[in-house]
This record gives C-alpha cells, structure tokens and sequence, in this order.
C-alpha cells in the first residue's frame, strides 16, 4: 500500500509543532519568496528583491560573499582545532603531530582545510578590494564601509599571522621572529627604532615587548599568539563584518549597470 | 514562475535608467550557494592531497636561513632590502593602510561608480594597479627569489651557501642626499600643479598634497629599489638618527 503523499506531508506540516518554528508555507509564491528572505534571521542581511544587473557574477565575482564564507569556514574548523590543540610550547607540536598522523578523527583534513582556506581568505579579501576599487564602489555614500573594509583587510591579515606561530614550528617561530623584530623598529616606540631613547623604550618595554609578552618568543608569546588568533582577532572581525553588511544595506549597493 | 523573472521596472528618477529587480531567494541565494559549494569542492580537494607545512619543533637556538615571514608579508620583507626595519616594517605599512583608507577621500571624481571602466578614471585606476601589481611582484620575489642571507637564486637554480660576495654599497653625502630628497618630493609636489594646472584645482591643495605625498612616497620606494639594485646604494640621506 503506497502512503497518499500529499497525507503525509499535510500530517508533518499542518500541525502546531511544525508551524510554531516555520512561519510560512514553501509553496512558490511571489509572497513566499519575499517571505523567505525578510523572515528567516541567517537571509535577512539580504534585501528581499535586487536589481537583475548586479547579480551578474562578472561584476563581484561573489568576492565579498566568499571572503565571509571562508571566515564562517574558519571559525568552524578552528573551533573543532580548538578542542584538541594546546597553546603550551611543551605539547603544541606534537598536538599538530598527532593531527596530522589522524589521531583525532579527520584530523589531518581539519588542519590542512584550516591552514590553506586561511589562505584563500588573504586572495580573496584582496581581490574583492579590487574589484571595489575599479568599479568605483567606494564612491559616496559608502566611503565609509571602504574604511571598515581596509579595517577587516588588516585583522585578515592579522588572524592569518598569528595562527602562523600556533604549530610551535621552526617555519611559524622565525616567520613570527621576523614580523615581530620589525616591531622594534618602530619609530619612538621600539627599542632598536629611531628616536627610541626618547620616551625610554627599551627591549623590556616597547611594542615588541608588549606583542610577545617577553623579550624572545617565549611560552607568553605562544599564549598571546592563540588569545589574538582564537578570540580577540575573531571577534573584532566578527564585529566589523556585521558593521560592513549593515552598511552595504544602508548605503546601498553600487551594482547597476 | 521562472527562475530570473523579473518582477518591477521602475525607472530611477535621477538617472533615467530603467531598473529590473528580480527576488533575492531564490536568483542571488542560489548564486551564493553554489560559490560557497564550488570553495568546499576546492579547499577539501586540495587539502586531500597537499597537506599544510610542518616543519621541526621550534629552536629559538637555530635560525631558519632564510627565515620568510608568511607570504602575504614578503613585499615588506623584501622592501627591508631597500630600506631600514623602521620604514620598511613600520612606517611605510602605516602609509600603505591611512593611504587606502583615504582614497575615498581624496578622489572626488564622481563618476565610474557601479561598472567596470578605465576611461572615466584613468589616473585613479593606474596609480591603485600599479600599487596592487608591484605588492604582489614583490611577494613573488620573495617567495620564490629568495635564498639564504635573503640572496638572489632564480627558483630554478639551487639555493647555495657560496655566492659570490655583493658589491659594497655607498651612500652619497648627507647634504647631496637631502638636495636630492628634497628635489624628488618638492619638485614632485610642484610640478603637477603646473602640467596639470585643472586637475589641481579641482582637488584642492589640501587633497592634492595627501594624494601627491602617497604618490610621491609609492614612486620613491621603486626608485629606492632600483637605485639598491643597480648602483649599490645604501642610502639616500644618512644621519645619526635616522637613514632613508
Ligand atoms: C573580512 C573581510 C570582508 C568581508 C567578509 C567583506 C564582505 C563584503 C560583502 C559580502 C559585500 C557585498 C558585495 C560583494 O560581495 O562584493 C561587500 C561590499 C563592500 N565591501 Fe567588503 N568585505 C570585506 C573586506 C573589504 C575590504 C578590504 C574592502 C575595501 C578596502 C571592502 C569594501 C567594500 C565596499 C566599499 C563594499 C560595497 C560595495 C558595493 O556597494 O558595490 N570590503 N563586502
């Protein structure tokens, strides 16, 4: 005996359960298509109807749209790295050992899609500023949401830098030794820059200083490197994102030819 | 109903252009998903098969020679071969970052804005290629022409330990180098205010110098760069407190 279908879907979505969480039917309705945007909390960044024009892949080439993907990507697979990983110089490496040697589950798959999509984050994100640099979307009125976007350029480039010291490798331990002397050069306020003996900055007091919570990268530099990278850096992007979306709603999007 | 079906026209009262809109669920959604898809299919199938650099436990007590900062940062890095750490890893990142962060300001050309194009734009668009292009040749020196000591190996040549000594380097006098800077930035800053007397004027001096100055300081570092490279200088202005 075959079940009448329409039955069975009418049993499963005419009752008060079902109706209580979706708040419109899925029928292809023009009110529904609205609805599915405007009444669904993850859609509603979008506008419910867009011009036919900027929906042309050629014109954002999905750019930013990929950019915020990826991030939501990373917090995923770095959250799952979190439950493993130790930010202690005496276990850090061979819990990255351990990973890749597949000691968790997929865990070799999870390092190596966190570490190459926290790449394609950096191409991506540097791309899309082209493309809103040549199609002049930085134009007034949304001068602004161009300087969120140099903000999030720099805290991707940031995230991507402090991960770089969390393996606890030799590759991570003298990238991070290079990026961090150049800190000590700062004018004024690094202790081997110009003018340093000005305000007194030495090697244990200056930015450098402030960055690896010593005067060498250390257990605390380690400890530094994961707070930014897990939780501050995370964060403040998280933030801003929203902030950029929010903007682009408001000022409008430029796409219309 | 089909996919793409358009469901007003409205015409823009300020531009004239008849404006199609279609709904976002299901024409952009379904765009977004399969980009999204399309990232997954690449990032799991490249994952499978090229695992993420590891390279030994850290030894504080065994520099990496070289030691490459992450790709992203190799311009810089390769920058710090033409300047001191001060610039190269402070100052001139700063200008780089303020330097995007103003260009909405500076450039009050109102047209361009919503579509592809060079002619409307053209000053604009070659100054910000440029500055792209040359960011990431820089990257590409660094990663793959760069060996030990941050010596110069083609990437198909193998990285040695004996290459032949580099020329010493000189820097001209203190007093001819600061002529010369001072020629560089004050006739750059004078110069266009004649040749291009509109363009000046439309911009404003306040504009005009911020845009000019960011021009001046992007010009200055390839022609540091070539001036390293070919005629071995070290520097342009020395002093005690600081070299440029
Ligand atoms: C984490 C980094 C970023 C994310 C997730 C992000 C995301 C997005 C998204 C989804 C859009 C909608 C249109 C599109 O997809 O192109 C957008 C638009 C925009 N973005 Fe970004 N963006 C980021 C960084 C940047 C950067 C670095 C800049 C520029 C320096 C920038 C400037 C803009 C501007 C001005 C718009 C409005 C464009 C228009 O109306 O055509 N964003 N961004």
């Amino acid at each position: 005996m075959i079940p009448d279908l329409k039955k069975v879907i009418e049993l499963i979505t005419g009752n008060e359960i079902w109706k209580s969480v979706f708040r419109h039917s899925y029928e292809d309705t023009p009110r529904n298509r609205v609805l599915q945007i405007v009444g669904n909390v993850w859609m509603h960044i979008h506008p419910p109807t867009v011009r036919k024009e900027s929906l042309n892949i050629s014109y954002t080439f999905c750019l930013g749209g990929l950019t915020f993907f990826i991030f939501l990507f990373e917090t995923l697979t770095g959250i799952l790295l979190m439950f493993y990983y130790t930010p202690d110089v005496n276990r850090a490496y061979a819990d990255m050992i351990d990973l890749s040697n597949n000691a968790a589950p997929f865990g070799r798959l999870l390092r190596n899609t966190h570490r190459w999509a926290g790449h394609a984050m950096v191409i991506t994100v540097c791309f899309h500023m082209l493309r809103v640099f040549l199609t002049g979307a930085y134009k007034s009125p949304r001068q602004f949401n161009w300087v969120v976007g140099v903000v999030l350029l720099v805290l991707t480039l940031l995230l991507s830098f402090t991960g770089y010291l969390l393996p606890w490798d030799q590759l991570g331990y003298w990238a991070i030794t290079v990026g961090t002397n150049m800190a000590g050069a700062t004018p004024f306020a690094g202790y081997q820059g110009p003018f340093a003996d000005l305000f007194g900055f030495t090697i244990d007091n200056d930015i450098r200083f402030a960055l690896l919570g010593g005067t060498s990268i250390q257990a605390p530099a380690l400890l530094r490197a994961y707070v930014w990278h897990c939780i501050a850096l995370p964060s403040l992007a998280g933030g801003l994102i929203m902030l950029h979306f929010w903007r682009v709603r408001k000022d409008g999007f430029s796409g219309q030819l | 109903m089909s996919a793409a079906e358009v469901i007003t026209k409205e015409e823009d009262s300020k531009t004239k252009v008849k404006q199609e809109k279609v709904h976002t669920w299901p024409n952009l959604v379904a765009k977004e998903f399969l980009c999204g898809l399309l990232f997954l299919v690449i990032i799991f199938f490249y994952s499978y098969y090229v695992d993420a650099p590891l390279r030994e436990l850290a030894n504080p007590g065994e520099p990496e020679n070289p030691a490459k900062a992450p790709w992203y940062f190799l311009g810089l890095q390769e920058v710090l071969v033409y300047f001191d750490p001060w610039f190269a890893g402070v100052v001139l990142p700063m200008f780089i970052i303020f330097g995007l962060m103003l260009i909405p300001y500076i450039d009050t050309n109102p047209k361009g804005s919503g579509y592809y194009i060079f002619s409307e734009r053209k000053f604009a668009i070659t100054v910000f290629t440029f500055g792209f292009i040359y960011w990431y040749v820089l990257i590409i020196i660094g990663v793959y022409c760069r060996g030990p000591f941050w010596a110069w190996f083609w990437p198909w040549e193998q990285w040695t330990l004996d290459f032949p000594t580099p020329p010493p380097l000189w820097s001209p006098h203190w007093a001819l180098g600061l002529l010369m800077l001072l020629a560089f930035f004050g006739g750059g800053m004078y110069y266009p205010t004649k040749r291009w007397r509109s363009w000046y004027q439309e911009l404003g001096p306040v504009r005009y110098s911020i845009t000019m100055f960011l021009l001046l300081v992007m010009i200055g570092t390839v022609v540091k760069s070539v001036l390293r490279l070919g005629l071995n200088m070290k520097y342009v202005l020395q002093t005690p407190w600081i070299n440029i």
